[in-house]
């Protein structure tokens, strides 16, 4: 394994956890939003490296699509329904900023303990690809889990897929049935922002998801 | 001869794939919901004929991406039945909900045409021999159902969509990341390409996997598909998705869309089976299916809705289902296959007489419901005679499955049986008491002569209660051999 190579590949896939970790403490959807959309640029780097040392052209029509849908068309397209809808600005959370950043650390630990562990044998650069697929994929449940406000959940969700991306195009020789999936729940996100986002304004006033949970109160059971 | 039949069955899993995908264009482009509801009947029994005819055509050879064996042939046929019988149950169900006008006709297009494409889904699923395809359908049939849950766009509808979209995309990336790791543990051995994500070839090879990974990878499978096979930690969108949407959804959901993700995980059980050093599935299948039972179990008692004690009911018996596969061995899995079969037939046939019964009454409050026996014995009888199935009792096909699962319990594992009949008694208990009151009790709310399309749910009974009694022997033998692939 070429060590240029290998560092290259870690790098991008240890700073896309890295910005998994900043989403946790922001504070502001706008603010989300940007860095949601650097951590889509970063995959889009981390998979076009991937195509371009596996010898893979089709890996580089998931990096377009990452990099046209994920880190352009879907945080414009939110940054306008918040400004259009008139969103409450600020993201609610759960749990507070520090047990959230705390709880993600144990996960990152969890997940390379786990990966590391398991795949002794593999080649070392899916591997370790593993182990940060995995950690990302945990800090979006864990971004989902924590926030209140639909768009952030949204937003965590759609980290979530970046992580399984990564561990898609980690897997070394991995067939497009892969690429079309993903292509596939890119398009899904889509629609499902648009769909629930438009029908959640259109009954509620905002679209904080406890406003869903304050009338679950009251229905009966 | 032989030309011929080879065509004749690649027309067959064609059939059940093409039928659908055109007819949901043709639902979302034509007006009028008359005849839109008599095509979605139509297109049904179209596919349901294709279904059938798997049965006695040749099978293609498993290719790269469809596959048809002795497992499969059966989720396809009961998956389109009740598609079918669902369908019927559906034309009559809209035609009340456009009177009231919970539904626009835009609504019904959209209705029917994601009706159809579920259908696809569901029937890709079971006839994809490749494991990213498999996913792909999977998530397909949940997104349809998602959006039909939200399809009344009230504050219930639109919060149980959500919770359903959430908890079932947490799902499906679970289910992703474990399908990776399969390829990741198959790619040393069988090679890089196509030929890692073939099911048939995967099984041939699994004894030489990496276990490690293989265990790793069948914890995400089992998590991300139990999500939507309603298993106990991740069930919490299941009650929601059933009460508010479309009663012929609720039907759906119950009776099929657990049975994929089910499908699902059985193969991968296989998978594993099949690698002597990887763990045993079976240990965590069934303290989920336990989990599952027993929680569900109680949850029935403070049921104040009718559609949502159903669809507790529902992770009681995949609970169940999913206990008697994990158990394994050739008895607990014939039961395990007979106990889903019937309550996908059972559970449907329930979702059609509630969805009536809601109509009518205008609420789904079980305390609003009474004395249905008088007011409407068709109904009333019918609800009766699915709630004593499903709970159940003998003569239905459903005590005979349960008594096996039980019996082979106390057989192998006799400690975990404890709990399996507790789950079995107190969920029994809340049935009765909660539908006893229903059905007989002092007629209350309104009394408007039903316009019910009756032969779905009392064929789907009638089924039912002709299988506790007699069973076809090669019905029997058919399923015993699946029980054996089963391991």
């Amino acid at each position: 394994m070429n060590g240029v190579v290998f560092d290259i590949a870690h790098m991008l896939a240890g700073s896309l956890v890295l910005v998994s970790m900043m989403m946790l403490y922001q504070d502001r959807l706008y603010a989300l939003l940007n860095v949601f959309a650097l951590h889509s640029l970063i995959l889009t780097l981390s998979v076009a490296w991937q195509a371009f040392v596996q010898d893979a052209p089709h890996l580089y029509v998931t990096a377009a699509i990452a990099l046209v849908f994920k880190a352009i068309v879907i945080p414009v397209v939110l940054h306008r329904m918040i400004r259009q809808l008139g969103i409450h600005r600020e993201i609610e959370t759960v749990v507070g900023i520090g047990p959230t950043m705390l709880a993600g650390i144990g996960l990152v630990a969890l997940a390379t303990v786990v990966m590391l562990r398991v795949t002794p044998e593999a080649d070392p650069l899916a591997r370790e690809d593993l182990a940060f697929a995995l950690s990302v994929l945990l800090l979006g449940l864990l971004i989902m889990v924590t926030r209140r406000n639909a768009v952030s959940q949204v937003v965590g969700f759609m980290s979530l897929e970046n992580g399984l991306v990564l561990a898609a195009t980690g897997a070394k020789g991995m067939p497009l049935v892969v690429e079309i999936s993903v292509a596939f729940s890119i398009l899904v996100a889509f629609i499902v922002i648009g769909v629930f986002l438009f029908r959640i304004r259109e009954r509620f006033d905002t679209v904080d998801v406890r406003a869903l949970d304050d009338f679950k109160g009251r229905r009966r059971k | 001869m032989t030309a011929v039949s080879s065509v004749l069955t690649f027309d067959a899993v064609t059939a059940i794939l093409v039928i659908p995908i055109v007819a949901a264009i043709f639902l979302a482009l034509l007006p009028g919901y008359r005849m839109t509801a008599r095509l979605n009947v139509f297109t049904s029994l179209l596919t349901l004929l294709a279904a059938l005819s798997l049965l006695v055509t040749k099978r293609p050879i498993p290719g790269q991406y469809l596959l048809v064996d002795d497992l499969n042939i059966v989720f396809i046929v009961l998956n389109s039945f009740v598609g079918f019988t669902t369908s019927i149950f559906s034309a009559s169900y809209i035609a009340h909900e456009l009177e009231i006008g919970r539904l626009t006709p835009a609504n019904l297009r959209f209705y029917h045409a994601m009706y159809q494409i579920m259908m696809f889904g569901m029937n890709l699923a079971f006839v994809s021999n490749n494991i990213g395809l498999m996913w792909v359908a999977v998530e397909l049939a949940t997104l349809t159902t998602v959006l039909m849950v939200g399809i009344y766009r009230t504050h219930e509808a639109l919060e149980a969509a959500w919770k359903y979209f959430i908890l079932g995309s947490v799902g499906i990336a679970f289910a992703l990341f474990g399908t990776i790791l399969v390829y990741l543990a198959a790619q040393p051995v069988v090679g890089e390409g196509y030929d890692a994500m073939v099911w048939t070839i995967l099984v041939d090879h699994a004894s030489a996997f990496d276990p490690a990974l293989l265990n790793v990878a069948f914890v995400f499978l089992l998590l991300g598909y139990g999500t939507k096979v309603g298993l106990a930690p991740l069930h919490a969108w299941l009650p929601d998705a059933h009460a508010e949407g479309p009663t012929p959804i609720s039907a759906v959901l119950s009776g099929l869309l657990l049975n994929v993700a089910l499908y699902a995980v059985l193969r991968f059980k296989m998978l594993l089976s099949a690698n002597p050093d990887a763990l045993a599935p079976g240990p965590l299948m069934m303290t989920m299916g336990l989990a599952s039972l027993i929680f569900a179990a109680f949850m029935l008692y403070r049921r104040r809705d009718i559609k949502r004690l159903f669809a507790y009911s529902s992770i009681e018996h995949m609970g169940i289902i999913v206990f008697a596969f994990g158990l394994g061995g050739p008895i607990a899995n014939f039961a395990g296959l007979l106990h889903m079969v019937m309550h996908s037939l059972t559970k449907s046939a329930i979702f059609f007489a509630v969805g009536h019964i809601a109509q009518i009454k205008g609420t789904q409050r079980l305390s609003a419901i009474r004395g249905l026996s008088e007011t409407h014995p068709g109904l009333g009888w019918g609800l009766l005679t699915g709630v004593v199935a499903i709970a159940g009792l003998p003569p239905a096909g459903i005590f005979m499955s349960e008594f096996l699962i039980v019996s082979s319990a106390f057989a192998q594992q006799p400690l975990l049986a404890v709990p399996l009949v507790l789950g079995l008694f107190l969920a029994f208990g809340a049935l009765l008491l909660r539908l006893t009151g229903a059905v007989f009790g002092q007629p209350r709310g309104s009394t408007a002569p039903a316009e019910a399309s009756y032969v779905p749910m009392y064929a789907h009974l009638a089924l039912v209660l002709v299988a506790g009694v007699y069973l076809p022997s090669e019905l029997v033998a058919w399923f015993l051999h699946i029980a054996n692939l089963l391991r």
